[in-house]
């Protein structure tokens, strides 16, 4: 990717200085920007008399109080994390499970296709004001908000990949007599991952949305109630940090699920650099 | 073969493994009245849950209930001002995010440089939830329009410039080659090469981002209390009306079904106009 | 064709065809692609099927696999009706970057196979694989995934993974047919040796007359579709083959004009039943990969 002019030089010391000023360019690719643009938020805010836009050193200074040297790690932030995670979970189970079997059966499929097209519509917020009749205020409502809108982008997925499952593989399945157990997982499953992956990662965007979403409209806790507590009592330093955490947040479980992805799909990765090498041979 | 396949990560739509296709596409007339069963079959058990008293009718009304709710929703002035508000926001947010999508996709894109030194930071700011934006979209704008713009070209912004990235990206070598053995300036590069190659994928942006656009407009009205669809579920379900809340909220699925029918006609119907696109596409 | 003509040992055949027909029927229109076929393959014979294009192969092939119920006839393996594929059977098909699992290492393709079998014990399924992988010249590559391999070694591994089930019968349908010439050649010699060291059943389907003629025992000489049997030519060369004296001897020669005749009679007799050449020409390309010339390369 980073091609630069390197200038002729002889030997090893060419071929340090060219190491060494790869690694340099790296360095600045990656953090370069960031920092930047930190660095321009700080000097433009850092006299900033507007109300709503505080100096991002006070917000940075007031993160520590604010998060970390409270108790609101344990008392918030964790209660929201275990609700996505607990609606995020419950969600690959249902969504996978569901979509092996909706993809399986050419019947299944056509018969649910137009509902499922209806209930994927349906903006996951809305769902809401319904939970709340059903399940009331506490934290099983909002595990059911984040699993109800989790729930199809994974499902929709799933049954996009296990309805390309390789005919020749399936048929290397039947001579083989793999079946039952083994060729729902060693067949369908890890056929079907690279898109199942994919609906993961849309359902952890559109999870965090819902946890904060829930939180916002009902709760005695979490970042969602939180933030907005600091919004309705105008602690506006705070509520920058609270948006600075969330901003976070969302990166590292994002980076997480795209670790998990780098071993998961490493085959997949593989085989289509393998093909994309062979097209243009 | 879906085309938003061919570069890394896809943002959405499932990556079939090249090479490797499903046995599909049979009888399509039994299918559509499968369908069209089970779209029936729905119904009638949301109608029978309630009335066998399964669940509450206070919770979930029989469907029956919740079209009579909908047919009178459909007379009020009201409604129809709550349907037109929803679309504008999604609309004009939708507009301004494929601009600045399409703006920025090309300038980062085209220019290595830029596109190395931006890549850390589009990563870091793209898995930023739009909520987050939400306290700060109230006390800047209120219940404004602007508030609910704020959150929708935020979240929709994101979906068409990776994608258009990933378009840029995926120009055939030997073409750039060949633009560059003839001298092609710039401007000609782009209108022959880049915006051709890029096309698909900014219409898979599109798509995308009008969903995710309408989810967010109504998640502002819902939260923020903008005037629009989501305001008028939330005073449904605090004035107790449920089966008008039902209805509002099967309004938003339809709005939803139409935004993306919608956007695959319109990929489809550029797509086809497209003939250097289709003879690529159809590799 | 003449029951009798088999080399046989007493036993019977291991896989009897009587009368085999399939029509394919869908969307208003039937196909018949194998209109009535009869043979039979002795136990540890190497048969090669050739044909030409378009001739209905792929189907006998999936018919005996069990993969496809065939319309009528009989197919009897072991003395017992085929119903679903059948235990003591493996296949290796032509589409080598298909048929193994992308996910899978190539020691775990192999061994997935045997772990359905639960009579086998741990280490013997370990030792099986090592053996098979071994056979077939990949001994070095277990940890590797199969887009790792060339296409022919893709094929080695989907031969080792039939190998290690150890079954009675080899199915192969057109197994070399997109790997490159020099390939080809040392994996039809691995089958001939594996053959003769395992004394396993093969039958190997092909397009190309002269891999049938170098690989087989008996050449059995398919017609366009509507298949029938045309010929059974026993293939009277030395049981040590090599690709350049075998290729090179008259006899190869004479058998290779009597099946290629065969089989240019064969497409001339279709060709005017079916009344169209061009026609002719373009159904060929259905269920078989190419209309790759039928003979020399």
């Amino acid at each position: 990717m980073a091609k630069r002019p390197s200038r002729q030089r002889s030997g090893v010391g060419r071929r340090i200085t060219a190491t060494l000023g790869r690694a340099l360019w790296w360095t600045a690719a990656v953090f370069g920007l960031p920092f930047g643009l930190l660095a321009l938020w700080w000097v433009l805010s850092a006299d900033s008399q507007t109300f709503y836009l505080p100096p991002l050193s006070e917000i940075l200074a007031s993160f520590d109080d604010v998060w970390l040297r409270s108790d609101r790690l344990r008392a918030d932030v964790l209660p929201s994390l275990l609700r996505l995670a607990a609606g995020f979970l419950l969600a690959v189970v249902v969504g996978v499970g569901l979509g092996v079997l909706i993809g399986s059966f050419r019947r299944v499929r056509a018969f649910c296709e137009p509902v499922l097209e209806f209930l994927r519509a349906v903006p996951p917020p809305v769902l809401v004001p319904v939970l709340m009749l059903f399940a009331g205020f506490g934290n099983t409502m909002k595990v059911l908000v984040v699993l109800s809108g989790c729930v199809w982008p994974i499902l929709l997925n799933t049954v996009e990949g296990v309805r390309a499952v390789d005919e020749v593989l399936t048929e290397t399945c039947r001579c083989y007599g793999i079946r039952g157990p083994a060729r729902l997982w060693h067949l369908v499953v890890r056929s079907a991952s690279p898109q199942i992956v994919t609906g993961l990662r849309q359902a952890l965007s559109v999870g965090i949305i819902l946890m904060v979403i829930s939180e916002m409209f009902a709760a005695n806790n979490g970042l969602g109630y939180t933030i907005t507590q600091f919004q309705r009592t105008f602690a506006v330093t705070d509520m920058w940090t609270g948006i600075l955490l969330l901003g976070l947040l969302g990166f590292l479980l994002a980076m997480l699920l795209r670790l998990f992805e780098r071993s998961a799909l490493r085959w997949y990765f593989g085989l289509r650099q393998s093909q994309r090498d062979d097209g243009q041979r | 073969m879906t085309r938003a396949a061919t570069a890394a990560p896809p943002a959405a739509t499932a990556p079939a493994p090249a090479g490797r296709s499903g046995g599909t596409g049979r009888p399509r007339g039994g299918n559509a009245l499968l369908g069209l069963l089970g779209f029936a079959a729905f119904l009638l058990v949301l109608e029978a849950v309630p009335r066998l008293g399964l669940v509450s009718a206070n919770y979930l009304p029989p469907t029956s209930e919740i079209a009579v709710a909908l047919g009178e929703l459909l007379g009020e002035p009201r409604f129809w001002t709550a349907v037109t508000d929803t679309l504008r926001g999604w609309f004009l947010g939708l507009a301004i995010a494929v601009a600045l999508g399409v703006l920025v996709g090309f300038a980062l894109g085209t220019v290595p440089v830029l596109r190395e030194f931006t890549a850390s930071t589009v990563e870091f700011l793209r898995p930023i939830p739009s909520v987050a934006l939400i306290p700060l979209a109230v006390l800047l704008f209120g219940t404004d329009l602007r508030s609910v713009l704020l959150l929708v070209v935020y979240a929709a912004f994101w979906q068409v410039l990776v994608q258009v990235l990933y378009g840029v990206r995926d120009v055939d070598p030997v073409a750039r080659d060949t633009a560059y053995t003839f001298g092609l300036g710039r401007w000609a590069r782009i209108r022959h090469l880049l915006w051709p190659t890029a096309l698909p994928y900014l219409l898979t942006g599109v798509r995308l981002a009008a969903a995710v656009a309408l989810i967010l407009a109504i998640t502002a009205e819902l939260i923020i209390g903008a005037p629009g669809l989501g305001n008028e579920i939330n005073r449904a379900q605090s004035g107790g009306a449920v089966d008008s809340m039902y209805a509002l909220i099967i309004v938003t699925g339809l709005l939803g079904v139409a935004v993306n029918v919608l956007a695959r006609q319109l990929e489809r119907a550029v797509l086809s106009w497209h003939p250097s696109v289709r003879a690529e596409g159809t590799r | 064709m003449n029951p009798t003509d088999l080399p046989q040992d007493g036993t019977g055949p291991l896989l009897d065809v009587r009368a085999l027909r399939k029509v394919y029927t869908g969307r208003g229109r039937s196909v018949e692609a194998v209109r009535d076929l009869t043979f039979a393959v002795g136990a540890g014979e190497l048969v090669c099927v050739v044909g030409p294009s378009g001739a209905g192969k792929t189907t006998l092939l999936k018919c005996i696999a069990g993969l496809l119920p065939p319309t009528s006839g009989d197919l009897v393996l072991e003395g017992a009706p085929v119903q679903g594929p059948p235990p003591g059977m493996a296949v290796v098909f032509q589409e080598y970057g298909r048929s193994l699992f992308p996910w899978m290492t190539v020691q775990q393709n192999v061994e997935l196979p045997l772990k359905q079998k639960k009579s086998l014990t741990r280490p013997r399924r370990q030792e099986l694989v090592r053996d098979a992988l071994a056979a077939v010249g990949l001994g070095d590559v277990p940890g590797a995934y199969p887009w790792q391999l060339s296409g022919g070694m893709q094929q080695r591994v989907a031969l080792a993974r039939a190998v290690a089930y150890e079954p009675h019968i080899l199915l192969m349908d057109e197994p070399f047919a997109a790997v490159d010439a020099q390939t080809r050649a040392d994996l039809e010699d691995l089958v001939r040796s594996l053959w003769q060291r395992l004394g396993v059943t093969i039958l190997f389907v092909t397009h190309d007359i002269d891999e049938a003629v170098y690989l087989g025992q008996r050449v059995l000489v398919l017609s366009g579709s509507p298949t029938v049997v045309l010929d059974d030519v026993a293939i009277d060369l030395p049981a040590e083959r090599d690709q350049l004296g075998t290729r090179s001897s008259a006899r190869f020669g004479e058998l290779r004009a009597q099946v290629f005749g065969q089989i240019q009679r064969a497409k001339r007799g279709w060709s005017a039943s079916a009344g169209q050449q061009s026609r002719a020409e373009e159904d060929a390309a259905g269920p078989e990969p190419t209309d790759s010339p039928v003979g020399t390369r």
